[in-house]
């Protein structure tokens, strides 16, 4: 990657005539601000999609006012929410508390550093990518404690400690599991386990063998929980921490708080997809010759679209399920999730020294689980929607 | 049951509740919201969508009015207050004013069965919001009917003391 940074730092130098240093120094505060842009973009779309697709599962119709069909509410809701005063409360640390905000943001926005983006589109190929990823997204921890303790308030404190004792057992279950991936791919390093992976679904790693397919979940669900959201979302409950460590703030903090939260959704997808689904690996990579432009584009749409299905995945799970109690919590992760992990570390230990090759007869039928997974599903919502239409008949509406 | 097998049993059935929800919230996806966005984003006026029976504001009738005070009577809390004249061609009185005060108005419809004319009714209207509580006074005779009728009567009046003038000449 420094290479090409190198390459347009050398571009630019010809045609501005700067010095090298500072134009590769001006190529990375770029890279940053295009993300700083990426991630504002996905967290302010993200959360009016959430709210939309809210409205749906609840029969409502959810925001619609602003422009398209509601489409820009969160540029009426960012304005709105700048304009409002920033109450830092009487009692409170007042540095921790200015800084906490910012913390949690910086965790999330470190992360996107090893994000892959594109074939060769990454801001840090990282030989230790995804410990990386995992180290700093757990930095947040910090950051929510620091505005749980700050605000001088009995239910932010316990919304940060309940989310302390949270993420430090959850990330025993997402690291574990991906080591399974990690041990496939003999590598740490993202953009190595992407391209250890295939084009087609029998050919990802989630395929491979029956372990990784518990391993996708059990991170699916560790990730989840490590991003503070429903069924998870102890530290912020509202209905009984009348939402948690940021009970006390107000005004661009409290949005930084949220806008951490939807831009730490894009985080665990963009992960989950690259670790076990395949990435950016599209099938214009090999054969075709067309131009780099087109073949780089098509990897780029293939990791966002797999992403945004996943958040999608993970946002219709926040309108499904309902929130954990806190020893259940506890003992999903130490009872289930971790134990889990370890079988399925051992099992792909095994599964590699057995059939180092591979299995193509399990790939195979991995990927017709999940497809036939799918069409059960499909057939599921067809069949909900009939009973109710049936239901439905012979009652009046006032639509 | 045996805790080794409630383990995995409760393994089974997290997966199977996920799933079945799932296919639940998804499939309201598909279906119609049941939202009404109701004052300015309607298909039909909300008033028209409402059950025949809704008690809304009342109406006054004042061409079939006799002025009886029959509803008056049966107000609990005298929210109505009229008077008439006569009025030839008319049972009764016409009325020359009728208010109701709809800020004090319970809508619980006990002036309405007593009308021998049916001429005071439920609406559905029930929109009636205003800044000063003296607009929710409702005067169901206008100013002109309220003078036609006054002049029709002193021509009744005028006839009837010529009649008497006849009769007394007689």
């Amino acid at each position: 990657m420094t290479e090409i940074y190198e390459h347009i730092a050398g571009k630019i130098s010809e045609i501005t005539g700067v010095i090298d240093p500072f134009s590769i120094i001006l190529i990375l505060i770029f890279t940053a601000l295009l993300f700083a842009g990426f991630i504002s973009l996905f967290a302010g779309i993200t959360s009016v999609v959430e709210r939309k697709i809210a409205g749906r599962v609840q029969s409502r119709i959810g925001p619609n006012y602003i422009f398209f069909r509601g489409f820009f509410q969160f540029v009426a809701d960012g304005i709105k929410i700048l304009q409002k005063e920033d109450i830092i409360p009487d009692g409170a640390d007042k540095i921790l508390f200015r800084t906490a905000p910012y913390i949690i943001f910086a965790a999330v926005f470190l992360a996107f550093a090893s994000i892959p983006v594109g074939m060769n589109l990454i801001a840090a190929d990282l030989n230790t990518g995804i410990l990386y990823i995992m180290a700093v997204s757990s930095f947040n921890v910090i950051g929510i404690l620091m505005a749980g303790w700050g605000s001088n308030n009995k239910y932010s404190m316990l919304g940060g400690f309940r989310s302390a004792a949270q993420i430090i057992s959850y990330e025993i279950p997402s690291a574990l599991s991906a080591l399974t991936v990690i041990l496939l791919a003999g590598s740490l390093s993202m953009q190595e386990i992407i391209i250890n992976q295939g084009v087609w679904p029998w050919e990802w790693h989630i395929a491979s063998s029956p372990f990784t397919v518990i391993a996708f979940f059990i991170m699916f669900t560790a990730l989840i929980a490590e991003g503070n959201r429903t069924p998870f979302d102890l530290p912020e409950s509202e209905s009984e921490l009348v939402s948690g460590y940021n009970t006390e703030y107000s005004g661009i903090r409290f949005l930084i708080f949220f806008f951490a939260e939807w831009a730490n959704l894009y985080v665990i997808s963009a992960i989950l997809s690259s670790l076990f689904l395949g990435g950016w690996n599209s099938p214009f990579h090999e054969g075709f010759t067309i131009g780099s432009v087109f073949i780089e584009a098509t990897g780029i749409g293939i990791l966002f679209f797999k992403s945004i299905f996943l958040t999608f995945l993970i946002i219709m799970l926040r309108w499904t399920l309902p929130r954990l109690r806190i020893d259940q919590l506890m003992s999903l992760s130490w009872k289930y999730l971790t134990p889990f992990s370890f079988l399925s570390i051992t099992g792909v230990l095994f599964w590699m020294v057995l059939f180092p090759e591979g299995l193509p007869a399990v790939q195979y039928s991995i990927t017709g689980f999940f497809i036939l997974l799918f069409l059960l599903f499909i057939y599921r919502v067809i069949a909900v929607n009939l009973i109710k239409m049936k239901a439905n008949i012979g009652t009046t509406t006032t639509r | 049951m045996n805790p080794a097998l409630q383990y995995f049993r409760n393994i089974f059935d997290s997966a199977y509740t996920v799933f079945d929800g799932l296919s639940i919230t998804f499939s309201y996806l598909f279906q119609k919201p049941v939202t009404l966005e109701y004052p300015n984003r309607n298909k039909k006026k909300v008033q028209d969508t409402l059950p025949d029976r809704f008690r809304g504001f009342l109406e006054v009738n004042h061409l079939t009015c006799t002025t009886c005070d029959a509803c008056a009577k049966a107000c609990p809390i005298d929210c109505i207050t009229m008077d008439g004249v006569k009025v030839p061609g008319r049972k009764g009185k016409a009325p020359v004013y009728f208010y109701i005060d709809i800020s004090k108005c319970m809508f619980c419809g006990l002036c309405i069965p007593p009308c021998p004319t049916d001429a005071i009714y439920f609406t559905k209207e029930f929109e009636g919001s205003s800044y000063d509580p003296k607009q929710l006074i409702y005067s169901y005779v206008s100013d002109e009917t309220a003078k036609e009728y006054l002049e029709q009567n002193r021509i009744l009046q005028m006839e009837k003391e010529k009649e008497d003038e006849g009769e007394e000449k007689q």
